[in-house]
């Protein structure tokens, strides 16, 4: 089963942990409704969806609010700790969290002591987090955009606003950002870098590009690189391998974009909408 | 490794910009990022030459933010910081290297949209009316409650995010709207 542990932006929102449902446009844990918007929210919303189409079970979440001060991420770390024992997760995706140091390490040790070993998958605030202490090779994916891609490659910065400039201008160079991120050992086993060329890469090089359909205007819409991490969080729960899973994902969610005409003014929910259309044409093509 | 000793190895390894190799610069650590936003604009606003830096790794706790400032003005800044009830937890004189904050924007044009990436950030709007029509990247909890505070709102009528975020995202999309303002001013 995939977990997904994230953050809900709104402050009172409780600790709370469950099957995520997808109820018309709205994510559904037991009685409580969410809002599709950008963040963890978004992430499970096109989980479920992707879910839903492959007859897969519905993704655990363990969520809490937390508009940025940090208490509510704090609780989920605890959380995390005190549940990972007792489950027998295969996949854990680590959202949308506050960076704290030495609850990640917590976490970690927690990790390290289950059998078999999850799945480990962490986007945004989790993955600066993971590389800021030194242990993102603890992890099989990173989903970073071309901006946390560059923050990975920078061995020196402990958070994207820290990013180098020089470093920043290689963006258009994303294959030496990749190389630059596994030399100083600040990569997950594989990264799939969202822009506007995807890509998959590990230690040993890249992988696999897509670079079509071109929507350009993706990347200002917010909540595309967590439709893409909920997407591939799903297929590898499913056990496609970590190449597949990641060209599906990476086809579907411009597929989805196409199919919403997104332009730069497109909400995200309008993309989600279009993920069982795209998914289903892409699994016809891939073999 | 004392915070001293680091601070001076990075400065005699690296050649940092003279600014902070002074001596005459102490850095504030505040409890959490949302005091450390508060307190820049606080003494902003009664005329400091303060600036917001990343900390040496040995006090580096996750999302974090010093304020830079002149040691000279300690007490004054101290007393002035009291008054609106918040004390930073140390004080340290700086002989080396902060981390620079991202300064690097970068602009793309839709056409009748504009967006604006500052570091992780992005803040995208329609050039015609201003208003923000999305927001996007970022990784701490502040950001989907920024975007969903700001989009759908014209720049003038959207909350700054210095004034409702608390984190390092929540920071660098400031710099964008800032840059955003700046962009449509022109």
């Amino acid at each position: 089963m995939l977990c997904v542990a994230g953050t809900v932006p709104a402050e009172d929102f409780p600790l709370r942990e469950g099957l995520v449902e997808l109820d018309n446009e709205d994510l559904r844990m037991g009685t409580t409704a969410i809002p599709v918007n950008r963040g963890t929210p978004a992430l499970l919303a096109a989980a479920a969806m992707v879910a839903r189409v492959l007859g897969k079970p519905a993704p655990y979440a363990c969520l809490v609010g937390d508009t940025g001060i940090g208490s509510g991420s704090h609780l989920l770390y605890e959380k995390m700790i005190e549940i990972l024992p007792r489950n027998q997760f295969q996949t854990i995706t680590f959202h949308y969290l506050q960076p704290m140091v030495d609850l990640h390490g917590k976490i970690q040790i927690t990790i390290a002591e289950l059998a078999p070993r999850p799945i480990l998958i962490a986007d945004a605030g989790f993955m600066y987090v993971a590389k800021m202490c030194g242990a993102a090779s603890l992890y099989d994916l990173f989903t970073p955009d071309v901006g946390e891609l560059a923050f990975l490659a920078d061995e020196q910065a402990p958070h994207p606003f820290y990013t180098r400039g020089f470093i920043l201008h290689e963006n258009n160079r994303i294959p030496d950002l990749i190389n630059r991120a596994y030399e100083n050992d600040n990569a997950a086993k594989y990264l799939l870098v969202k822009g506007n060329k995807d890509y998959l890469a590990n230690a040993q090089g890249i992988l696999e590009t897509i670079d079509s359909p071109k929507e350009e205007a993706m990347e200002a819409v917010g909540g595309t690189g967590d439709t893409l991490t909920g997407m591939v969080s799903v297929l590898i729960d499913a056990g496609m391998p970590m190449r597949t899973a990641a060209l599906v994902a990476m086809k579907t969610n411009r597929l989805a974009g196409q199919f919403a005409q997104t332009t730069p003014a497109t909400q995200i929910i309008e993309i989600i909408r279009q993920i069982p259309r795209a998914l289903t044409e892409t699994m016809k093509k891939t073999p | 490794m004392s915070i001293f000793d680091f601070i001076k190895g990075k400065s005699q390894r690296q050649g940092t910009p003279a600014e902070h190799r002074r001596t005459d610069r102490g850095f504030m650590v505040f409890d959490n990022t949302t005091e450390v936003i508060f307190a820049e604009k606080l003494l902003k606003k009664n005329g400091w030459a303060v600036r917001v830096m990343g900390p040496p790794p040995e006090i580096r706790q996750g999302c974090d933010l010093v304020i830079l400032f002149p040691l000279i003005d300690e007490l004054h800044i101290l007393r002035t910081l009291k008054g609106e009830r918040i004390s930073p937890l140390k004080i340290v004189p700086v002989t080396g290297l902060l981390l620079e904050p991202v300064a690097i924007f970068q602009i793309k044009d839709y056409g009748r949209y504009l967006m604006v990436r500052a570091a992780n950030m992005k803040l995208t709007v329609e050039k015609e009316t201003k208003v923000i029509v999305n927001i996007s990247g970022g990784g701490c909890p502040d950001i989907p409650f920024l975007a969903a505070s700001m989009v759908g709102k014209t720049l003038a009528e959207a909350p700054a995010p210095h004034d409702i975020g608390h984190t390092l995202c929540g920071y660098a999309l400031q710099l964008a709207y800032e840059e955003v303002q700046r962009q449509c001013s022109v």
